[in-house]
This record gives structure tokens, C-alpha cells and sequence, in this order.
């Protein structure tokens, strides 16, 4: 997920001085994975799913940054528990 | 009845017979306390994500089970004993598999419900689409 599409480029205002203004531009809107695949249950033996939402250190991906809704974001969250648990995953990989 | 998974994590230098001697044990275990056996999973030679008694290795095996509160105790308790046994997890899945059920049927429905009325409008906007061009 390298490149974030942008509307254009970010709009500058003609004539007034300085800068300062806020800059304008959309961010895409970032949608749940699990409800566009429409996946019911996060399984915690899946891990080739789970590996996803599990950057380097180990921790659970927010899912501010991952767009994850709510309702799947706590199963997600379960699943990853789970499956520290039986050492699919890290607890914490040292880094 | 319930429906639970148990997956246990055997040691990697357990020789095969003795594994496979003790997944038949356990098998054995659930049928003798009521429950009836769905699936027996040697999930095979896995990399633990962190080391366990100084193995980094373990023997993965998944019981799926159809049964009573007893077998769960009582196959918890052979595991916690057993001596070639690293870890154990066992989850209740049969609330979840309803869920899921649950939610796919009311999908179907709503497919079947919606799918006359979107045909109509993709046929309509690739009709005004084509027109213009």
C-alpha cells in the first residue's frame, strides 16, 4: 500500500501573504478488508490472515491505520490473542 | 452439546509412534467421557512463534469435538499432565460457527431480495453509458 491516491494536488490560495493555510486534500477513505471480502469469523489457526494486522514488533495493528471496522476489529483482536497464545504469533518479537 | 477445537503442541523430538500413540490416546479419552469425535488434525512440524521449554519447535495436532463440559475437563487435565505435551489451547466454536451460519443466510437473503433490482440499474446506467459515446 505504497502510493495513497490523492485528489490533485494540495490547492493554493492566490494573493494573502504567508502560508499557514490548512492544506486541502482527501485522503481515501479506507474500508474494512473483512467486510469487503464479507469474512464472518477470523480464525486464530489462519495465520497467513492474522500476519497482516501484526507489524514487526509483535503488537496488534490499530485499526485507525488499518481501517479494520469496529465489530471486526474486535474479533481480529481475539483471533491474534488466541493464536499467541498457542504460538502462531508473538507475544513480542524482540527489535 | 458443544463443538470444541483443542490444539496441542507436542515436543519435535518425540519419536512418531509415541505421537501417534498419544493422539489415539487422547482420541480415546474423548469418546470414553461422551463426546464423539469430528476430526483429528496432525497439523505437522511447525516453528513456534517463541520458544516453549527451550523448543522452538513443536507437533501440532487439532481435536475437533462434539462434546460435553466433562470431556473438556478431562482432556485439559491429560494434557496439563501429559509430559510430551508443550501447550494447549481449547477454544468452543460452535456459537461461532452458528453466527456465521446465521449471518450467511441472511445474506443469500438479501442477495436474492436485491439481485432483480441491480440487474435493472446496471443495465440502465450501461444503456445511458453507451448513448452519449
Amino acid at each position: 500500500m505504497g502510493s495513497q491516491p490523492r485528489s490533485g494536488p494540495p490547492h493554493r490560495r492566490e494573493g494573502g501573504g504567508g502560508g499557514g493555510g490548512k492544506r486541502q486534500y482527501s485522503r481515501r477513505r479506507k474500508v474494512c478488508r473483512f467486510c469487503v471480502d464479507k469474512v464472518d469469523h477470523i480464525d486464530y489457526k489462519d495465520v497467513r490472515t492474522l500476519s497482516h494486522y501484526i507489524p514487526e514488533r509483535g503488537k496488534i495493528l490499530p485499526s485507525r491505520i488499518s481501517g479494520v471496522c469496529a465489530p471486526h476489529q474486535r474479533r481480529l483482536m481475539r483471533a491474534i490473542k488466541q493464536a499467541r497464545n498457542i504460538a502462531f504469533l508473538p507475544f513480542a518479537s524482540e527489535a | 452439546m458443544r463443538t470444541y477445537e483443542t490444539i496441542f503442541i507436542l515436543k519435535p523430538d518425540l519419536p512418531e509412534e509415541d505421537a501417534g500413540k498419544f493422539v489415539t490416546q487422547m482420541e480415546g479419552v474423548v469418546a470414553s467421557t461422551g463426546g464423539t469425535l469430528q476430526k483429528t488434525d496432525r497439523m505437522g512440524r511447525r516453528r513456534l512463534a517463541y520458544k516453549i521449554q527451550k523448543y522452538h519447535e513443536g507437533e501440532y495436532v487439532l481435536l475437533v469435538s462434539e462434546a460435553g463440559p466433562a470431556t473438556v475437563q478431562e482432556v485439559e487435565r491429560r494434557l496439563k499432565v501429559a509430559e510430551p505435551v508443550l501447550k494447549f489451547i481449547t477454544v468452543r466454536t460452535d456459537q461461532a460457527l452458528k453466527r456465521v451460519a446465521k449471518k450467511q443466510r441472511e445474506r443469500m437473503k438479501r442477495s436474492a431480495r436485491k439481485k432483480p433490482k441491480q440487474s435493472a440499474q446496471s443495465a440502465q446506467s450501461a444503456e445511458s453509458g453507451a448513448s452519449p459515446a
